[in-house]
Order: C-alpha cells, then structure tokens, then sequence
C-alpha cells in the first residue's frame, strides 16, 4: 500500500509541482502588473469568477457534454455499420470511400454555417457539427480493423466453413475492437472541437458562453470556457479508458504485438 | 477401402518455379499411421494441406474416403487459439462454427480438456498458458468434432523434450483407444518412427521412399532406448543421408545459369 503510493507520488508529483510553480509565476505576473489583467487575468480571478457564475458554467458545460456525446455516440454506430458495409461489399468500398475522404478535408468550420441553414440555431447543429468531424477515424480505423484480421485465424475458421456472418461476428469483429477503440479515442478529442465549433455559429454551450464574454471583455470568462472544455475533454478520455479498461479485463481483445 | 489415395501429384505455386513431388502417387490404408519425413523446403507442409484441402493439386488426384469427409481434423505447427477466448470456448469452437454446439458437447469438451491436464485452465486465456498447454488445446479443439483421421503439421516442434514425449504417447493412447488415425509431418526421425505405422519420406527432387510396416509390439519411451528401436533409426537415417547426397548430386549436376 505504501509502496503504492511512493510509486503513484513519484510518478505524478513532478507534474503537480510543475503546475503549481507555473500558476504561482502566473499570479505573480499578474499581481505585479507586469501584464494588465484585463488581458491576462491571475488565476485567482478565474477561479472566482468560475464559482461566481457556476450555474451558468455548469449548464453550458452540460449541454456541450450532451452534444459531443450525441455527436459520438452517433458516429460510433453509423461509423462501425458503414465500415462494416464498405468491408463486405468492396465495390460499394471503392464507389463511396474517396467521396468521405474528400468530405473529410473540408474543415468543420466551413461546413457550420451550412449546418445553422439546414438545422436551425441550437443543439442539432452543435450535435450535427459534433458527428461529422468525428465520423471518419472510427470508419477508417473499423476498417482497418475488419482488413487486418490475421489471416493464420481466417485460415482456421476456413476449416470449418464458416457462414460468412460467423466470420464476420466470430472473427473480424472481435479482431477490429482494438482499432475500433482507437478510432474512438481520436474522435472523441475531435468531437469536442467539432461541438465547440458548431456552438460559436449555432449557439449554446461553451462555445457560445466563450464567444459572448470574449464581446463582452470578459477574459475571464473566456478562461473559465476553455478550462472547462479542456475537462470535458479529460474526462471523455478518462471514461474511455475505463470503459475499454474493464472491457478487457474481461476479455483480452488486444493480440500481442 | 483405403483412406486416402494420392496419384501421380504435382503442385507449383507458380508457373516457372520447379514443381514438388513430381508425381507422388501412395494410398493411405484405414489403419495405418503416417509420417511425412524430409528436408526442409521438400513439401511436407504443402502435401498436408493438399490432403486437407486447403490447396488444389496442379496435377493429378487425391481422392479421401467419402466417409472421412467430415472426419477429418488439422493440427497447424503453432496453436493457433483465438485470443480472446477461453480455453473452453477455443475447444467448442468447431461446433459453433457447424452449428453443432450444445450442452452435450459442452460436456465433452471439459471432459477432453480434463483428459488433457487443463481442467483447471477452463477459463483461462491462450496468452495465460505455457506453449505445451496451448498446443494440447489446439489438440483438443481437433478432436472435439470426433475424427476419423488428423492431419498434424509439426505440432510438436516448438515443445520442450519431455512435454513433446508426453504429447507422443497421449497420440498413441488416442490411437488405441479412438482407433484413430493420422498423418504426422516432422522433421525428427526417432519422433517418426514411435509414432507411427509408416514413413513417407520426401526430398526436394520429388522423390519420394516409401517405408512400411514399423512394427514395435508395445510403444512406451522406453522403447526408444533398445537397440532394436535404434537399429530402425539408423537405418533410416542413412537412408535420408542417401537421399540428401544423391540430390545434392542432381542439384550440382544441373548447369548453373
């Protein structure tokens, strides 16, 4: 237990007192008003500022969670299915694939306004803005996956000719949820952007409550918005890798390399 | 009724490369054993997986007893288990796969696991066992669909000596008591000689000896320490010396391009 704990203090202290010597210097910067405050605020007013307005904080940061997990959610499925289609039907492959890659070049903020025209002002946008930029790493990596199953294993289910949903169910799914999760790891950064995006031009959320206190000269607040995305953010990361931690723990999906 | 009947096989990967066996013709009786014993590169391999079809001859036929058809099991050189499931669920997998997975069988497959040593390894994951556990798996897995006759590939190869003699005599036991029959590829002499009824020896000109009637009266390990036993080693031995000398003649009679 106490070893435990000298291993967990050895290895996160560093980061810890980094962080503290750096909002210390910060402090000092700003106490000292070597830089104005109403350009860079100490973080002792940020926090302030944070616990003043929390109510509002909070439910913007809820209705961008609600957002980012629509627009995640949503990808997980129509991504793992159009994968799964595109793999067992490779002219379908070839037909549609080059069109998503080119859909995926066009940046999510180009796209917005024609979302807001399509979807109206508020959470459909955000949500829409949220699925489309994290659509496209859990299709490529599901395919992937689907394609790299290792072909000794094929071989051998090949003895027992297998229906081709069992290879796809018994093998190729099994074998691609390592990729899979991957391909939600990235999208789940990029599904946060994508919803903070869609809020600057549909409104709502964090992005709307950054957009208003940055009209407003309210830097602080503007700090109290990007902190709190960045812990949205932290903790989508987190839950993914508890999920996928318990996930297997279960079972080990992942081959050794 | 033979079992097996090879005649006048040939198979080339590709057109301009030298093809194997040149016409290797030899039936395989219901109740004999075989080894396929050569150099490396001489095509023991490739005849095994002609015989399980996992190849197409290029030349000529083999026809397996239509009796076997669904009898036949095969046994790659590594184990081969799915990762991500159970001891267990790697043994019934072959039922799954033909849709013949029920409680009986369930009950079958703990039983062969339990025959094999592993009945406490039910739940354990391929990667939570030693080589020699996996591969009795994998030997459980061939034997749950009750075959006639398996094909084994060098199972043996990667075991340490005294687990590779314990698989040797559970083979035998399983001959005796299932009246089970096989086709064994190795690279070891004394190994072809205990175990079965017959050796087929290949080289890599094609050629092929022919070697009946290995009749010990009891197999036990012991009895590869008589002389009797030893004498037969030898004697093959050189008979392999002869095969290689003469190819490497041929191979030295040919004009260097």
């Amino acid at each position: 237990m106490i070893a435990t704990m000298r291993i967990w203090i050895a290895d996160k202290l560093p980061a810890w007192v980094f962080l503290a010597g750096l909002l210390s210097i910060w402090q000092l910067i700003v106490v000292q008003e070597w830089v104005a405050s109403y350009l860079l605020p100490s973080p002792l007013q940020i926090l302030d500022t944070t616990l003043e307005m929390w109510p509002d904080i909070f439910a913007a940061t809820l209705s961008t969670a609600q957002s980012i997990l629509w627009g995640l959610g949503l990808s997980l499925i129509i991504g793992v299915t159009s994968a799964l289609i595109f793999f067992s039907i490779p002219i379908a492959r070839r037909a549609i694939l080059p069109f998503c890659i080119f859909f995926q070049t066009v940046p999510i903020i180009a796209i917005a306004p024609l979302l807001v025209i399509w979807f109206g002002y508020g959470q459909p946008t955000v949500n829409a803005s949220a699925f489309i930029v994290s659509l496209f790493p859990i299709l490529a990596n599901t395919l992937t996956g689907l394609q790299e199953t290792d072909p000794q294993l094929k071989e051998l289910f090949r003895l027992y000719k297998p229906s081709r949903w069992q290879l796809v169910f018994k093998l190729q799914i099994p074998s691609a949820i390592p990729y899979i999760i991957t391909g939600i790891k990235i999208s789940a950064g990029l599904a946060v952007v994508g919803a903070i995006v869609g809020e600057f031009i549909a409104g709502g959320g964090l992005g709307s409550l950054i957009d208003a206190a940055r009209t407003q000269q309210r830097v602080d607040l503007v700090f109290s918005g990007v902190f709190m995305s960045s812990v949205l953010a932290l903790s989508l990361v987190y839950a993914i890798n508890l999920i996928t931690g318990l996930l297997f723990r279960r079972r080990p999906y992942l081959r050794q390399q | 009724m033979p079992s097996i009947e090879v005649q006048q096989l040939e198979k080339s990967f590709s057109s301009n490369a030298q093809a194997l066996f040149s016409g290797l013709s030899f039936t395989l009786d219901s109740d004999e054993c075989l080894c396929l014993l050569g150099p490396s590169g001489c095509g023991k391999t490739t005849l095994l997986r002609l015989l399980m079809g996992l190849e197409k001859p290029s030349r000529g036929t083999i026809h397996v007893d239509p009796a076997l058809d669904e009898k036949m099991s095969y046994v790659f050189q590594e184990p081969r288990l799915v990762p991500w499931r159970t001891c267990l669920e790697n043994v019934l997998l072959p039922l799954e796969l033909t849709a013949k997975n029920n409680p009986a069988a369930r009950n079958r497959a703990v039983e062969l696991l339990q025959k094999i040593g592993l009945s406490d390894r039910l739940q354990h994951f391929p990667a939570q066992l030693s080589g020699g556990m996996q591969m009795r798996v994998a030997l459980a897995r061939a034997l749950i669909t009750q075959p006639k006759i398996i094909l084994f590939d060098e199972p043996f190869a990667a075991l340490d000596e005294r687990t590779r003699f314990h698989m040797q005599d559970l083979l035998l036991e399983l001959k005796a008591r299932l009246r089970l029959q096989y086709v064994f590829v190795t690279h070891s002499i004394s190994e072809a000689v205990y175990i079965s009824d017959r050796i087929l020896l290949l080289d890599n000109t094609g050629a092929a000896r022919d070697i009946r009637s290995l009749a010990f009266s009891e197999r036990n390990q012991s009895l590869k320490l008589t002389p009797a036993f030893n004498a037969v080693v030898k004697e093959y031995s050189s008979l392999f010396g002869e095969m290689e000398d003469s190819m490497n003649k041929s191979n030295a009679a040919k004009p260097k391009l």
